[in-house]
């Protein structure tokens, strides 16, 4: 894992392009104007708000970033249709549990995105992360970490823990690098 | 206005009327808490996608681009499952009951009080 920004100008390259994009579709147009202003406030806010954050990792791949992206809008949409057939089917079929996923991710950033991501894709919501990063004592190696999440209908327990890790864990350990 | 972007405009808007009808229903009609979470955080993503698709349309094509909802999309994206996640926290810590079948009730952890190992503030 990388905290270090190659450039001093600009620590968080990624969050610039995404702030440049922003306030040109705030604008809803590419005028000179907004382009020059869009490219000012994109370098100047992550300098100014530097010093307010935690140093997070950066994103080592882009391009894999991007394609897990894309894989998780296309995850989102089988998702949506998945559980409503769930929804509109015969409750006595559903099968709900809780389960426990095993992290290999170890910092807050990647473990974050993982949970927003299982909780957006199919029949699964994040619910819980054990132990908690306040029970961490600082200075102490992180103990093994687990992700608790509810599933609406489970089938095979240990085929949907391999598919989170292959599918999603496996991408993001790829993109931080760690 | 053609007539083949009104059919557009129009399939954007039942078919995202519908996901987020299917997760209201999803709302009212599960069992337990944890289920009930499931509708709305899925189902309604997608219908909302829809909409905002729909308005998309109709404003590109009515006078001038309309690229605002992308913006829509993009914030509800990002906060949709962070809210799931806090009320499904508050769900675990005030121990809601979950429907007899549910298996693995015992994957979930008794909390644990915080360990006081911080400077006090001064």
């Amino acid at each position: 894992m990388r905290f270090k920004p190659k450039f001093g100008w600009l620590p968080t390259p990624y969050r610039s392009v995404l702030l440049f994009i922003v306030w040109l579709l705030l604008n809803q147009s590419i005028e000179a104007v907004h382009l020059f202003f869009a490219a000012v406030l994109a370098v100047v806010i992550p300098l100014l708000t530097l010093r307010f954050r935690d140093p997070q990792p950066l994103i080592e791949r882009p391009l894999l970033a991007l394609r897990y992206i894309l894989r998780v809008f296309a995850d989102i949409v089988t998702a949506n249709a998945q559980v409503a057939v769930l929804i509109l089917g015969p409750k006595r079929r559903l099968n709900p549990a809780f389960v426990r996923v095993p992290l290999d991710l170890q910092h807050e950033l990647p473990i974050t995105i993982l949970a927003s991501t299982v909780s957006m894709t199919p029949g699964t919501v994040s619910a819980e992360i054990y132990p908690s990063a306040e029970l961490i004592p600082a200075g102490e190696p992180m103990p093994q970490r687990w992700l608790l999440i509810h599933v609406l209908n489970m089938t095979d327990e240990a085929e949907l823990i391999a598919s989170i890790k292959q599918r999603y864990e496996a991408p993001l350990k790829e993109i931080f690098q760690c | 206005m053609q007539n083949w972007i009104e059919w557009a405009v129009a399939f954007f808007l039942l078919l995202g009327g519908s996901f987020v009808l299917i997760g209201s229903i999803g709302l009212t009609r599960m069992p337990d808490f944890f289920m009930r979470l499931h509708g709305p955080t899925k189902a309604t993503t997608l219908g909302m996608g829809g909409i905002l698709l729909g308005s998309m349309f109709f404003f590109s094509l009515s006078g001038g681009v309309s690229v605002h909802e992308l913006l829509i999309t993009i914030f509800l994206l990002i906060t949709a499952p962070i809210s799931a996640h806090m009320l499904i926290k508050t769900a675990l810590h005030h121990k809601l009951k979950a429907i007899s079948k549910t298996r693995g009730l015992d994957n979930i952890e008794p909390a644990q009080s915080k360990q006081h190992d911080r400077k006090p503030l001064p």
